[in-house]
């Protein structure tokens, strides 16, 4: 008779699932935001429980309904998803416990109990995508994440926020019947759902026209969740009219699970010998994350909202991650796993330190935040650290990701990449130094002056100390996340799940 | 209005009173017998929510929410998934996995306890369709009211 533990991999999905229709029930604002704090603290104590677990090569498999697979559905944990797991659980739960008054300020009171159902099957379906080890199941998460991230962009004050919201859907929407097309075509190739067995079924060659084609759809229908270059164009809107609590959790996690999703089928279904090797995918995705590291870096210097300049950064830091990728060696690969961490702990950071301002200054416009700086000294010290982070100067973790990654891209012999790295470190140096001069150099302009500015509540200044807080641990100390990071690599490039 | 005088039509609202009962039963019988023919939840629910919906284009859209009030549809919309989930948990209890039916009925060889949490998983997707559909359907009426001001002020019923 199995025991609570036996059921962890199960519950991590479950609780919020469950948790979201309770919230429709209980109704009552202040009962729902602490139950669902409860939940979320639940996940993320679970997830952490599954990576002690695994840590080290083990793998905990479970089958729902009891039903064994290749038939029924299995949930799969190794290093590679309890990774996933704790990241996205514990940005769920500082964004959840960072106070802004309760829910984003368009919603109001009586309704604020569905703004956390909302927020819990969005955390429950990228979990799910996460979690699962069978590629129907993946595409049903990946609906109900996205359907609820369309709900919590729409949810943001301004009118444009309703239009991105539907910008993104319909961007999503496509992405997702690429997805569910590619799935398709792999059911029919191997007669199976589950990954493992499609990955040890599918013998992909550049002969067989329907793998080839498969592959195609389901890495274009990711890239648009990811938004890889070229497919990025719902992201900027989406992030910068979100309520900033909503956009520091999607820039933490969204992102990272799809990437985790691109990765698992680039290195477990397809394998990187077809993909790197016959394939040569490289060729596109090498190239494609270099121009998304320039041009999106570029778009951020000329933002004159500091949610857009972060949003374009974020597309930015995509093709560090993609760039990572391609490399397909193990170096390279933990490079992008551990900028994933590290991106999502600094982004998170700098969303929330932008809810901040928001609560206190009214507007994020580069002009309007002239001298907040010695206003707000403890918000704005935030933000400094975490653009210095997004910069990559050493002691912080974004140095730590561009170390792993440059040696990565040195190992393929790839020289002139690296040197791109480099400079377009640079351009963060620039979007960076608009903000901080804003904030501490420039003279705040008549209509802007506000003399009673003061310091944002601690409620909201704790959750973003964490998260700016642990940009600079994790980039002092690498063993925790670099060495999961490097496991986990490890089993991808092994083809193991 | 061409509204009104579809309602006052005899013809519909007799034929109305006559189907609307028999529609609630057939989807209660897609329901329940979708574990041997034909159906299930899903489809029930739908048919349960479009017999209600015609009485509300017929009869008006007060006259259903006397039975049927939005907010005891919101409710039932999550007391449905609840209910599917209940089960899961519950097989979980009983010390079997997540949604394993089986584990709903130790004593016996196991066929039992998976007839009995189809049922009531079923059951649970029947209630969580129909009161979607249902709140959908006064979503749609409800900004149709809020749009056309004038005419929501002058004539009071909605369609």
């Amino acid at each position: 008779m199995p025991g609570l533990t036996d059921h962890f991999v199960v519950l991590e999905v479950v609780l919020p699932l469950l948790a979201a229709p309770a919230c429709v029930l209980i109704r009552n604002p202040r009962v729902t935001r602490l139950f669902s704090l409860g939940i979320v603290a639940a996940c993320f104590a679970i997830a952490v429980a599954l990576l002690i677990q695994v840590r080290g090569g083990g793998v905990i498999s479970y089958h729902l309904g009891g039903w064994p697979p290749p038939l029924g559905i299995e949930y799969r944990v190794s290093t590679v998803n309890a990774y996933l797991l704790v990241l996205v659980t514990a940005m769920a739960l500082v964004v959840m416990s960072f106070d802004s008054r309760g829910g984003p300020p368009r919603v109001s009171e009586s309704r604020r109990h569905l703004y956390y159902a909302v927020f819990l099957l969005c955390v429950c379906g990228l979990l799910g995508i996460t979690i699962t080890g069978d590629a129907f199941n993946i595409f049903v998460f990946l609906e109900i994440s996205s359907l609820s991230s369309y709900i919590l962009v729409s949810l943001g004050g301004h009118r444009r926020a309703v239009m991105s919201a539907f910008h993104y859907l319909v961007m999503g929407t496509i992405g997702g019947v690429f997805f569910m097309l590619g799935v398709g075509l792999l059911y029919q190739a191997t007669g199976t759902l589950n990954l493992r067995e499609i990955a040890e079924r599918l013998e992909p060659s550049l002969d067989d026209r329907g793998a080839v084609l498969a592959l195609a759809l389901l890495v274009v229908g990711i890239s648009i969740k990811l938004a890889v270059f070229p497919l990025h164009h719902w992201l900027p809107n989406a992030y910068s009219f979100a309520p900033p609590k909503v956009s520091a959790f999607l820039a933490a996690t969204a992102t990272k699970v799809s990437f985790y999703l691109l990765a698992t089928i680039l290195f477990v279904i397809f394998g990187a010998p077809f993909v790197f090797g016959e394939l040569r995918l490289h060729v596109v995705l090498m190239p494609l994350s270099i121009l998304a590291m320039f041009l999106a870096s570029g778009a951020a210097i000329f933002q004159t909202d500091l949610r857009r300049l972060l949003a374009y950064s974020s597309v930015a830091q995509v093709g560090y991650m993609t760039l990572g990728l391609s490399t397909a060696n193990a170096t390279g690969l933990a490079g992008g796993l551990v900028h994933l961490f590290n991106h999502a702990v600094m982004k998170g950071g700098l969303f929330l330190v932008v809810a901040c301002l928001l609560h206190r200054v009214g507007a994020v416009h580069l002009d309007a935040l002239a001298g907040v700086g010695r206003r707000m000294p403890v918000t704005c010290a935030a933000l400094v650290i975490g653009g210095l982070s997004l910069i990559g100067v050493p002691g912080t973790v974004g140095f730590v990701s561009k170390w792993y990654l440059v040696s990565g891209v040195l190992e393929r012999g790839w020289t002139a990449a690296a040197v791109l790295i480099l400079l377009s470190s640079l351009l963060a140096v620039v979007y960076v130094g608009r903000v901080v001069e804003a904030l501490y150099f420039r003279q705040p302009a008549e209509d802007h002056v506000r003399p009673g500015l003061r310091e944002a509540p601690f409620a909201m200044l704790a959750p973003t100390w964490i998260l700016i807080a642990a940009a600079i641990v994790f980039g002092l100390t690498t063993n925790w996340t670099y060495g999961v990071a490097a496991e986990a690599a490890g089993l991808l490039l092994q083809g193991g799940i | 209005m061409r509204r009104s005088r579809v309602r006052e039509m005899p013809i519909l609202r007799v034929i109305a009173r006559a189907l609307v009962p028999l529609i609630l039963l057939f989807g209660l019988y897609v329901q329940f017998h979708g574990d041997f023919g034909p159906g299930g939840g899903f489809q029930a629910g739908v048919i349960f929510a479009a017999g209600l919906i015609v009485y509300a284009l017929i009869f008006g859209r007060e006259a259903l929410q006397r039975v049927m009030p939005t907010i005891l549809t919101e409710r039932l919309m999550a007391a449905g998934v609840l209910l599917y989930g209940a089960v899961g948990v519950a097989a979980m209890f009983l010390g079997g996995e997540f949604l394993n039916y089986s584990a709903l009925d130790p004593l016996t060889t196991g066929h039992y306890g998976q007839h009995l949490g189809i049922i009531v998983i079923e059951l649970g997707v029947g209630i969580a369709v129909a009161a979607t559909m249902m709140r959908v359907y006064y979503g749609f009426v409800n900004s149709r009211l809020a749009s056309e001001n004038g005419w929501a002020a002058g004539e009071g019923d909605a369609p």
